[in-house]
This record gives structure tokens, C-alpha cells and sequence, in this order.
């Protein structure tokens, strides 16, 4: 019998995800022996400095974990402390937060499914070389991106880090007029996002399923961003203040983020296919025809495939962000007073990567006396490594450069955002 | 020390070759290299431009230095970021820092008054395997910088103004004066004044357009010490309007808080 070569990819810094962080893979033949995503982004410390900070500073600072989805931090503090201080919030609130949300789902996902995802099925580094070949494509993705970026403009001033969200509400909500500016782009946004479905259903998606535990939130009437109970497709169904008694953080030595699992059971998925598994019928009528017509069911357990859930999101999002502007009247008041008292407060919401938990206590005076906080790419990381043990021994015989290229691939899927969860890649394929 | 003025000499002229760009990150959020793709009217040209050798966040194809222009984010927190932004400094003729973290510490040098220590047990149920520095530190205390971008995030059009200024080989518009010049220029009423509102405005730089007084909030001074500020009488005012010396140090203390001005201002309010 021959001896059996053992081989280590790796990649040194995983391009097109947002951090820092490498990849290691080692093979023995076909054989897959470890598999490492490795987070060597350095820790940023936010759980701790932000204890002594006054709650009306939370939206602010948590914006600052991440410049990509700096609404969703903002949305899972406000909740948090709204329920730690009794607060409840104008209906008009209510609605803005969705369409704030809206905004950030639209700027991430199209900038993911063009710029970061889709040059992998199309074999180019990026998008802007992809652009030199598909000029027209990724000219509609850059302003559908630029679509959700005017949401959050119109809403809180800029981009990233938008200024306006506050415990109690907005400290200033938009007019009817301003909204109504955005109106014309979203419509062709939404027409934009079912060509982007149509588009990404004709990629050449490798064989792969995997049995995920899924879990998002979900609403009885709604696709989920803010409210919800928190579900999997294992039967688990809690509230978000039960989150820490059925979920645990575990530190792993070659990662600067922890890593996040079920008790008892193990890795789970968080994200867009978790949501899409979960919650489609609760999707408009519009978005749950193009899954269909483009071939995608739900549950969906083909992580190559998210790229095509993400453009069924964007379509849901558009769509979303229009009912709530044609519903929208402004609140008597953008917000209200919130009081301090000793107390605590747990929310979760659907960042546009996934489940994010945020939990905060509260001295009398309103200074925060510890914080914790679960970004959805900590919960997914143990879940990614999962896919690539099972997915690299299915390629294994290929070359080392196809190799990588479908390991990073198979990464991106999740879209990681790594300066959350400590917040990217770099891979390493070793055989000997 | 910042070399000021010298980044524009005959970048033009010195260049044959299309200029070649490198994005470094360092400890941030990624919000400030994620503006660069968020100038979504304006990246195809400058792709075009230029040629974007190294970009991680955006691209596979990592191309060896060196760089005509090298834009850096984030800010060093651990020993391996220090020896990589010297390396990084080798490989590029101007050094950019963008970004409060790049230029000021960032949100991550509030452990500079803490045991950073104590900050990893709190976060890691395995300290031993956290390795990082005692203080988060602007990339200018590493290796000299040639301009410095502000902002908490830096703003798309100054960061399309200052490529564009460094491709012809001229000085960038990007004014030091205040955010109150901005507030003006605006029509904003002025919060501080009319409402009572502590407002930092008047000591921070300005290129956000004035955002948060015309979200009828005081400025929380995302952008960093402006030119001169006057953060003694700032800080007497904010007494006068009913701020505690807690409330003022935390109001100096916060993404630029290692900034000089704000970090002398913070401390100051901390002693008394």
C-alpha cells in the first residue's frame, strides 16, 4: 500500500470578507485532517470599555464594532436597553427602524452578491476586473448598493455610522417629502433586485448540502429584522432573554473571536438562509415568486447557493422599504425620554449576516455595568469550519489553486464580516 | 512627525506608470476602506485611474509593492501590527492615514486609561491566548505620515478629492477649521446656543457637513480636534449648561479620545 501524502492549503489573508483572517486546511490523501479559520484580526475590547459608558451613548459606540453594518449594532443596543428601561416605542418608530434596516440589507447584500461573491462563480479576482468584461452588471449593482446607501442617508445623515438612531426612537425622524425622494430609485431597485435573482440563478452552484440547524428570528406576521422570537428548524423557539441559558461562547486558540454553538448540539447557521428557510412564507408575494421561478426552495441547504437567497432578500427588502414609506406618518415625537434605573436588557435582530444578541445591565445612574455582545460571523464561524471539512474532501484530487480559490468561496458564502466576530482570511493547504 | 506639503511634489510628473494603490488595515471596523466602495458613482473611474494593486477587503489579486500611494486604516494594538506598518511604510511613497482609528487610536484606545489585562479577561475565557499592546496608537506615533484623512468614518467626496489632488499633484481642499463653519454655511440654527445642547462643534473638524446639529444633536466630535481648539473654555461652557466633569471627560473620551487637544481635555476634567 502506497503512503498516503499529506497536504496543507492555506490562504494568508482571505480577500473580499470584511477583517482579518486566514484559512488552514491539512490533508492526508483525500482526507481531510483539520481545518482552521483562523481570526487574527486583533480584539477591539468593546465588551469591556464600554462598562461605565452612559446607555445614551451605546447606539454611537456599538456603530463602531463594524462600518458595514453599523444600523444592526445600533438596533439590537436600542432594543436591549428599551427593554431594560420600559420603554415602548411610537409605531412610527417602529416602522422607521424597519426601513432603516432595510437600507443596511440593500447596501450589504449588493455590495456581497456583486463586488464580493459573484466574481468567484464568474472566475474573476474582483469586481471591478469583472466590471472590464460585465461592465452594465456591476454598474446595476453599484447603484442598487447606492440605492441602500440613500436609505441610510435620507435616514441618519451617512452610510456608515449613520447619527440619528436613539434609545426612545430617532433624534430626528424624516419628513414624508425626504422619503418620498427615495421612492423612484427603489422602484427600479426592486425591478433591479429580480434581475439580480434571474442573474445569479444561472451560476453553476457546486453539489453541496449540508443538514444545518438553522436559526433565526421569526415574527408571526413578518419576515424578521427587529422582533421575533428566536427559532431553529430543531424545535428550539425562545425569547431573546433566553438566548444565554440555550447558546455558549467557547475560546479557541487560533481565533481572536469566539466561537458560538448550540448546548448540547453544536455549530448552527445564522444568516440569510437561515432566515429564508425559516420565514418564507412570511416573504411578499413578489419575492416568493422569483425563488421559485428561479429554482429555490426553501429550506435552502446549499450554502453556494446563498448568493441567490441574498438577491431573494434584496427583492424582499425593496419591497418592504416601499410599503413602509407609502404607510409612513411621521411620530408626534421622534422619541421618547428613556429613564435610568438599575436593570438589565437583552435584544436580538437580524443584522444582514445573521442573529446578532446583544445584553447590557445598568447601574441607577444609567452607566452600563457590563455588556455582552454575539455577532452573527461568531455563531456562523464554527458552522464554516463544519462546511469546509465536509466540502474540501469532495475536491480534494483537484488542483491546489482551485482548491483555495473553492475554500475561500466556500467561506465567502457567509459573507463573513471578521471586524464584527473580533471582529477575515487567510488560507493554508498543507499535504505532506 | 507629519510631513506636510510634500506629498503633492511631482507625483504627476515622477509617474510613468499608471499609480499604483494599496489598502492596509490595521485594528477598525472597516468602515473607512468600505467609503472607497462606497463612492459607487465614482469606483469605476478611479479604477480606471488607477490600479488598485492591493485592496484585500475588495480583491483576491494581492500584487506585490511597492505603491505610489498606500492608504492605511485602523490603529496598533499588538506587537505583529507594529513591525507590519514599518514594513508597509517601506513599500509606499505617500502613507495616507485614514480614519480616527489610523490617526487617532480610534474607539479602541479607551483601554489606554485601563488595565488592558483586566479588558482581556473580561472577553476571553483564555486570556493567555490573546496576544496585544497596553495602548491603541495612531500609525503617526510608527512611521512618518504624509497626510492624514479624519473622520469616524472619513467622508466619500474628501476621499475622492484627496486621490484626485494626489494624481495631478496638488494640495487637497480639505479644510481644519471647525465644525461650527460648516453648521453656518448650512443655515443650522445653532443647537448649542438656541437649545443648550453640549455640542463639541466647536472644537472638532470639520468634513462631516455638519451632521449631528442638523439631526438636532450636539456633535460628538467623530472627526477629531480641529486646527486650534479651545477645549478649556468647551468645557467650561458644557459646566455652565449642567454637564458633570464625568459627562465631560466622557464626552472628550471617545473615538478620537487619544487625539492631544481631546485626550489633555478629557484628563482635565477627570482631575477635578
Amino acid at each position: 500500500m502506497s503512503r498516503e501524502k499529506s497536504r496543507t492549503i492555506k490562504v494568508e489573508t482571505l480577500a473580499r470578507v470584511e477583517g482579518e483572517g486566514a484559512l488552514y486546511v491539512k490533508l492526508k490523501g483525500d482526507q481531510v485532517q483539520d481545518v482552521q479559520l483562523k481570526i487574527y484580526e486583533p480584539p477591539r475590547f468593546f465588551e469591556a470599555f464600554l462598562r461605565g459608558r452612559h446607555f445614551s451613548e451605546l447606539p454611537d459606540i456599538v456603530a463602531r464594532i463594524c462600518g458595514i453594518c453599523s444600523v444592526a449594532y445600533q438596533m439590537s443596543a436600542v432594543h436591549a436597553i428599551e427593554g431594560a428601561l420600559r420603554v415602548e416605542i411610537d409605531p412610527s418608530v417602529r416602522l422607521l427602524r424597519r426601513l432603516f434596516y432595510c437600507g443596511e440589507w440593500i447596501e450589504s447584500h449588493a455590495l456581497h452578491v456583486y463586488m464580493l461573491h459573484a466574481p468567484d462563480f464568474l472566475g474573476y479576482p474582483d469586481g471591478i476586473a469583472m466590471a472590464g468584461d460585465h461592465r452594465a452588471i456591476v454598474e446595476r449593482g453599484l447603484r442598487l448598493k447606492k440605492t441602500g446607501n440613500q436609505i441610510m442617508t435620507v435616514m441618519g445623515g451617512r452610510e456608515i455610522h449613520p447619527v440619528s438612531a436613539a434609545v426612545g426612537g430617532f433624534y430626528k425622524a424624516p419628513s414624508k417629502s425626504a422619503l418620498a425622494g427615495v421612492v423612484d430609485d427603489l422602484t427600479w431597485a426592486l425591478d433591479a433586485s429580480l434581475d439580480t435573482a434571474r442573474w445569479v440563478s444561472g451560476f453553476e452552484f457546486p453539489e453541496f448540502e449540508q443538514d444545518y440547524e438553522f436559526v433565526s428570528l421569526s415574527h408571526p406576521e413578518e419576515y424578521p429584522f427587529n422582533e421575533g422570537r428566536i427559532v431553529s428548524n430543531h424545535g428550539l423557539d425562545i425569547e431573546a432573554s433566553a438566548y444565554e441559558e440555550n447558546f455558549t461562547e467557547q475560546h479557541v486558540q487560533h481565533s481572536n473571536a469566539l466561537h458560538s454553538v448550540l448546548r448540547g448540539r453544536g455549530s448552527y447557521m445564522v444568516g440569510p438562509m437561515a432566515r429564508f428557510s425559516l420565514n418564507f412564507e412570511k416573504l411578499p408575494e413578489v419575492a416568493k415568486q422569483v425563488a421559485r421561478d428561479c429554482g429555490l426552495q426553501a429550506p435552502c441547504c446549499n450554502p453556494f447557493r446563498s448568493i441567490l437567497v441574498r438577491a431573494v432578500e434584496l427583492v424582499f427588502a425593496c419591497h418592504e422599504a416601499l410599503r413602509v414609506i407609502r404607510e409612513y406618518e411621521p411620530p408626534s415625537a421622534s422619541r421618547i425620554q428613556a429613564v435610568a434605573r438599575a436593570s438589565a436588557g437583552q435584544a436580538a435582530t437580524e443584522a444582514p449576516r445573521g442573529l446578532l444578541y446583544h445584553r447590557y445591565v445598568l447601574e441607577p445612574d444609567g452607566l452600563i455595568a457590563n455588556a455582552k455582545i454575539v455577532p452573527p460571523t461568531s455563531q456562523n464561524q464554527k458552522r464554516i469550519e463544519d462546511d469546509l471539512r465536509h466540502f474540501v474532501g469532495s475536491i480534494a484530487t483537484r488542483p491546489e489553486e482551485e482548491i483555495t480559490w473553492k475554500c475561500e468561496q466556500a467561506v465567502r458564502n457567509y459573507d463573513p464580516c471578521i471586524s464584527c466576530a473580533t471582529h477575515f482570511l487567510r488560507l493554508r493547504l498543507e499535504r505532506d | 512627525m507629519i510631513r506636510w506639503g510634500r506629498c503633492w511634489e511631482n507625483m504627476s510628473s515622477n509617474v510613468k506608470h499608471k499609480p499604483r494603490i494599496g489598502v492596509f488595515k490595521f485594528a477598525s471596523c472597516d468602515g473607512c476602506q468600505l467609503t472607497l466602495l462606497d463612492a459607487e458613482d465614482d469606483l469605476l473611474d478611479v479604477a480606471r485611474a488607477v490600479d488598485i494593486a492591493y485592496f484585500p477587503e475588495a480583491s483576491r489579486a494581492m500584487l506585490k509593492g511597492p505603491y505610489d500611494i498606500g492608504l492605511v486604516e485602523g490603529s496598533i494594538t499588538t506587537h505583529h501590527d507594529a513591525e507590519r506598518i514599518q514594513a508597509v511604510r517601506r513599500q509606499c511613497k505617500k502613507l495616507i492615514t485614514i480614519g480616527a482609528c489610523a490617526t487617532a487610536g480610534g474607539i479602541q484606545a479607551l483601554r489606554n486609561w485601563k488595565d488592558v489585562d483586566e479588558f482581556i479577561r473580561v472577553v476571553y475565557a483564555t486570556p493567555q491566548y490573546i496576544s496585544t499592546l497596553k495602548l491603541s496608537t495612531p500609525i503617526s506615533e510608527h512611521v512618518p505620515v504624509d497626510f492624514e484623512l479624519r473622520g469616524c468614518p472619513i467622508n466619500k467626496y474628501q476621499l475622492i478629492e484627496l486621490i484626485t489632488a494626489l494624481l495631478v499633484g496638488r494640495k487637497p481642499g480639505i479644510p481644519a477649521y471647525s465644525v461650527c463653519l460648516e453648521c453656518k454655511r448650512k443655515g443650522n440654527v445653532c443647537i448649542a446656543v438656541a437649545q443648550g445642547v453640549a455640542c463639541l462643534g466647536p472644537v472638532t473638524h470639520a468634513g462631516c457637513g455638519a451632521l449631528c446639529p442638523s439631526f438636532n444633536r450636539g456633535c460628538y466630535g467623530c472627526y477629531g480636534p480641529m486646527e486650534s481648539p479651545n477645549t478649556e473654555s468647551l468645557s467650561n461652557q458644557f459646566r455652565i449648561l449642567g454637564q458633570n466633569n464625568a459627562e465631560i471627560t466622557r464626552g472628550f473620551r471617545s473615538f478620537n479620545a487619544w487625539a492631544w487637544p481631546f485626550r489633555k481635555a478629557g484628563e482635565e476634567s477627570e482631575r477635578q
